[in-house]
């Protein structure tokens, strides 16, 4: 189970750097960035996978049965939950400079932007 | 061909870190110290039963406040780089988008608040709540009936609930435990909607901000989206 969810993220980071290296398109470098820092989070939130455990929202019995033997670890779940934000943000900050290149020099093709600048 | 060659190189040393990291990553029987804290002591330091709330609002209050922080930073660049300089008409929304959007926005914005005012008891919380909100106003600019909004009814909503997020964390220093403590105000019963001291108070205003941001955001880039 933790193997799945560890090999898809390394293969997101790779898949997604490998766009970020070889693609000419803006908007796929972007995208490919996006795909990487998917795989991140997907690796960082696995490591708080514990066996047979579940969500750390807590409910009576849980409470009852003490919730340190019931939850799976919270700590990767914020942390993901911050990083998933920070992506957002960076990801909307690099549209708006392509946005903004796009208006400027009427192409996204980086080999056109280095002959024209 | 050599760029090629190196970046082929890269990508299969990376794929060796990631493979070894795969195949030696054994599963842990129990929960580390902290992650141990938090569960023993959580609810009754916090009085929140969802956990990850708790630890996002309160004992990692600080990181929390960065990345609004963050939020906030991008958005004002946003307005920095699109200048609003919309001249062309918009094309018309199809009649179906404009009918279906008044009956599922009132809709999206119940669920989005629910989602915000829950976050202590269920799963749920401020950014989650805030992107629902967003999405909201998303859908009522590609409706058309979002044209007329203006950015800067968001931007004081958006200040002030930023505002009054460092003020409670301000209130925590001097009158509770530390920074951003949510022990401010009293506990409570666990599990009912007015609990867990000030973490619905502050799920409120992060919704507000990330909802009223990303808002913002969406409404610039559709009043910048003419040919310069």
């Amino acid at each position: 189970m933790i193997t799945i969810t560890l090999t898809t993220g390394s293969l997101l980071i790779l898949l997604g750097l490998y766009a970020l290296l070889t693609r000419d398109n803006l908007l796929r470098i972007i995208i490919g960035f996006s795909l990487a820092n998917t795989g991140v989070h997907l690796i960082i939130v696995s490591f708080g996978y514990l066996k047979n455990r579940t969500a750390p929202i807590l409910n009576d019995t849980m409470i009852a049965a003490g919730p340190e033997t019931q939850i799976v670890d919270p700590l990767p779940q914020a942390l993901v939950l911050t990083a998933i934000v920070i992506g957002f943000a960076i990801t909307a900050f690099l549209l708006v400079f392509a946005l903004r290149l796009y208006h400027t020099y009427g192409t996204l093709s980086l080999s056109k932007l280095v002959e024209k600048s | 061909m050599v760029r090629k060659f190196l970046i082929f190189l890269l990508l299969v040393g990376l794929g060796f870190v990631f493979f070894t990291l795969v195949s030696d990553y054994t599963l842990p029987e129990a929960l580390g110290p902290t992650a141990r804290h938090y569960g023993e002591k959580g609810i009754s330091e916090t009085g929140a039963l969802n956990l990850v709330t708790a630890v996002l609002v309160t004992y990692r209050g600080l990181d929390t406040l960065g990345e609004v922080t963050v939020l906030f930073l991008v958005a004002s660049i946003f307005g920095f780089y699109l200048k609003p300089e919309n001249t062309r008409r918009p094309s018309p929304p199809s009649p179906l988008l404009n009918t279906a959007s008044g009956m599922i926005l009132p809709l999206i914005l119940l669920t989005g608040i629910y989602i915000i005012v829950n976050g202590h008891i269920s799963p749920g919380g401020g950014f989650q709540g805030g992107a629902f909100l967003a999405s909201a106003f998303l859908l009522a600019l590609l409706a058309g009936t979002g044209r007329q909004l203006s950015t800067r009814l968001f931007s004081i909503i958006e200040s002030s609930s930023g505002f009054l997020y460092v003020l409670l964390g301000l209130a925590g220093l001097f009158f509770a435990g530390g920074f951003l403590d949510s022990r401010l105000l009293p506990g409570g019963v666990p599990g009912k909607m007015i609990s867990a001291g000030t973490i619905p108070l502050v799920s409120i205003l992060i919704g507000l901000k990330v909802g009223t941001e990303l808002s913002s955001m969406l409404i610039k880039i559709t009043h910048s989206d003419g040919e310069s």
